[in-house]
């Protein structure tokens, strides 16, 4: 019963290791957990989990494999309605004497015996089955020294799967929500792969240089790199269509420009054409084809936005979505100048990827770019192929 | 064997708590991570003075190497003296320096080791120290001496989440995530800070505070130290309580940029003001 918990944490995608799951065995051998299954809980995730992302899958398949327990549970709850009925049963010295007798180990082969054979419903006095009052090896108010105490105290068993129930954790899990700092933790990586911080390389020269003038004793003299970070330059669908998702752009936005220290952003509605817009509003604008011009090819450009519209917008000369606008390049020139600029580029989408191959648009963009989900995992992969330049699945 | 129960002037999870005791009784370090401000330096710090235990603090910076915390082998000062004749350089244990996790190793009596923003240095950091995590012992090559650990340091690891931990690191630590702690929590930790706030000034700052904190938009959510430099602005400054209902005094304390302070202050006056977020949110 309890390796199905680290096959069920494996199914549910949980990097979980033997070299953890013996630390874990080794605690609940130490007895850490105090014989409670909260506290196993805790220790549980403590040990075989390593990032908040995973805390709700956690969840899952500790209610996937523990959740038999909350039928016992159940079962003990029936076990205690009857035993409030009945008050203290008075023995005599004889009775108490006997009743000391019974060792632990009868007791709980007593007590499974009883539930085997179903003896748990609503029980009073005997000698045997599972009751209040009575004299049996289980039940409340009882009397018996090993007896097993049923429904007095809190029931842990129940908390733990509770706890798992709610689920608290939900809001980490990778595959759903894009808050903020986890867009920054998503976009650091792009900053970790251009050298950071001062180099220390020693300038010979310099050293020998500052040694001689020292009279001989030894001064060191170090290079320091020059400091380089990403470029990163994001290019937003903002309106009609995009206005539900602003929230989840205006996040990848945030994190963003506070993560990446060179960090430019444009605006564009539907698709790219000859501007591009410096504020949401589209006031002002710059010429992509100064941009194309100006920039180095060495930016990592992320390009948000929905990708659906319709083909006559991709197309066609003049075919912009805005009446007032007018395009003779079409915009999937446009497009295909942009890529043909800058190498590291792709395209994420805040639509579910199982939609995409439904509309026409989505699929003529994605030809031209790799497309990513806008997720925690759509960014994370979008991310990877942006440092190694290429897919490590090929699953779109 | 030790257990930690902890101390009254830091407030803990029953869950954290339970974390600290399993590291300590399985001898793994122990990961923290969670939000900036809640209090992932100060557990060491507490820990140690829960179990009267001296503390070895290592601060990570971007440049540090796995091995100056081992020992440093001070060789321009082995180099001078060899020139100057100063001292007698056939001693070569004189030029070697303990680094933090070296001192801890090496005191008589267990402490506590506290490896601070282990995520701030390179990338590899981390797999460097694996071995000497888990054995908690190094050679030094140069004097042939073996550093062991007479008693096993109580290690706390915190982590901002700049970069991802290596899977090596993570398989060996116990990890606790710290969440920011929800109102009820965060009025005993405010309480342990300032034990005789006046209660109706404790709910409403406490109100602001998470209302701010709801703003997605935020470059920088305030944390707990900085609502607790906040309240000792508030009480130092007297202010009166109807004026944190209406506006938000000393917001420099709070929020620490710009474009923050501009979004907050241009939301309007009242709790239940204008979020960009949910606004948009609201129209599908």
């Amino acid at each position: 019963m309890f390796i199905d918990f680290f096959f069920n944490l494996k199914s549910q995608g949980v990097p979980v290791s033997m070299h953890e799951w013996i630390t874990l065995h080794q605690a609940l051998a130490a007895n850490l957990n105090d014989c409670s299954l909260t506290k196993f809980y805790n220790i549980g995730r403590s040990i075989l989990v390593k990032n908040e992302i995973y805390f709700d899958k956690y969840d899952i398949a500790f209610l996937d494999t523990f959740k038999d327990i909350e039928t016992t549970d159940e079962m003990l709850e029936k076990i205690l309605e009857g035993l409030k009925k009945v008050k203290e049963l008075k023995l005599t010295e004889e009775e108490k004497r006997q009743i000391q007798e019974l060792n632990l180990d009868e007791v709980l082969r007593n007590f499974e015996e009883q539930i085997r054979q179903g003896h748990y419903k609503n029980h009073v006095g005997g000698n045997k089955a599972i009751g209040t009052g009575g004299r049996s090896t289980q039940g409340a108010w009882g009397y018996n020294p090993a007896g097993i105490r049923i429904g007095q105290g809190e029931s842990r068993h129940k908390s733990a799967v509770q706890i798992a129930e709610k689920r608290t954790f939900r809001n980490y899990s990778s595959s759903i929500t894009l808050d903020t700092r986890q867009m920054k933790v998503a976009l650091s990586h792009l900053r970790s792969l251009l050298p950071i911080g001062q180099g220390e390389r020693l300038d010979l020269d310099e050293t020998i240089d500052a040694t001689c003038k020292n009279a001989g004793e030894i001064e060191f003299v170090w290079e320091s790199k020059e400091k380089k970070s990403s470029k990163v330059l994001l290019l937003m669908d903002v309106g009609g269509s995009m206005t539900p998702y602003s929230t989840l752009v205006e996040r990848l936005f945030s994190a963003a420009s506070s993560q990446i220290s060179r960090f430019k952003h444009y605006y564009f509605h539907n698709c790219l054409y000859q501007d591009l817009w410096i504020d949401i509003e589209r006031n002002e604008s710059v010429s992509t084809m100064d941009l194309l011009k100006s920039e180095d090819p060495d930016y990592k450009v992320l390009i948000v936005g929905d990708a659906e519209m319709a083909p006559s917008e991709l197309t066609w000369k003049n075919g912009s979505v805005d009446y007032w606008y007018y395009n003779d390049t079409p915009g999937i020139v446009w497009l295909q100048k942009l890529r043909d600029k800058f190498k590291d580029i792709i395209w994420m989408n805040p639509l579910p990827r199982r939609s995409w191959s439904y509309v026409q648009s989505i699929r003529m963009i994605h030809s031209l770019f790799p497309m990513f989900e806008l997720t925690l995992d759509g960014l994370d992969e979008g991310v990877q192929y942006l440092i190694k330049g290429k897919k490590d699945h090929l699953n779109h | 064997m030790d257990y930690f129960k902890g101390t009254d002037d830091y407030v803990i999870s029953p869950n954290l708590r339970d974390n600290v005791n399993v590291s300590i009784a399985l001898g793994r370090p122990l990961l923290v991570k969670g939000e900036p401000g809640t209090g992932k330096t100060l557990l060491a710090h507490s820990i140690a003075r829960g179990l009267g235990k001296k503390i070895f603090i290592w601060n990570i910076k971007s440049t540090t190497k796995a091995r100056e915390g081992l020992y440093v082998y001070d060789t321009v000062q082995r180099l001078n003296d060899a020139r100057f004749g100063d001292n007698d350089i056939s001693d070569i244990k004189q030029y070697i320096k303990l680094g933090k996790l070296g001192e801890a190793f090496a005191s008589d009596e267990q402490v506590v080791l506290l490896i601070d923003e282990i995520d701030k240095a390179e990338i590899e950091f981390p797999n460097d120290l694996l071995n000497e995590l888990d054995e908690m012992s190094f050679y030094i090559p140069e004097t042939g001496e073996t550093i062991k650990a007479r008693q096993r340091p109580i290690v706390i690891i915190t982590s901002n989440s700049e970069k991802e931990l290596p899977d090596p690191f993570l398989r060996r630590c116990v990890f606790h995530f710290i969440d920011f702690p929800g109102a009820e929590l965060m009025e005993e930790i405010v309480r342990v800070h300032h034990p005789d706030i006046e209660k109706k000034l404790l709910r409403e700052s406490l109100k602001k505070f998470y209302w701010i904190r709801e703003f997605d938009m935020l470059r920088k959510k305030p944390s707990t130290s900085e609502l607790i430099d906040w309240i000792q602005a508030l009480v130092v400054g007297g202010v009166p309580i109807k004026k944190i209902e209406t506006e938000i005094p000393f917001v420099g304390t709070l929020l620490k940029k710009k474009e923050d302070v501009d979004l907050v202050q241009t939301s309007g006056k009242n709790h239940y003001a204008y979020n960009t977020s949910s606004r948009t949110r609201d129209v599908y």
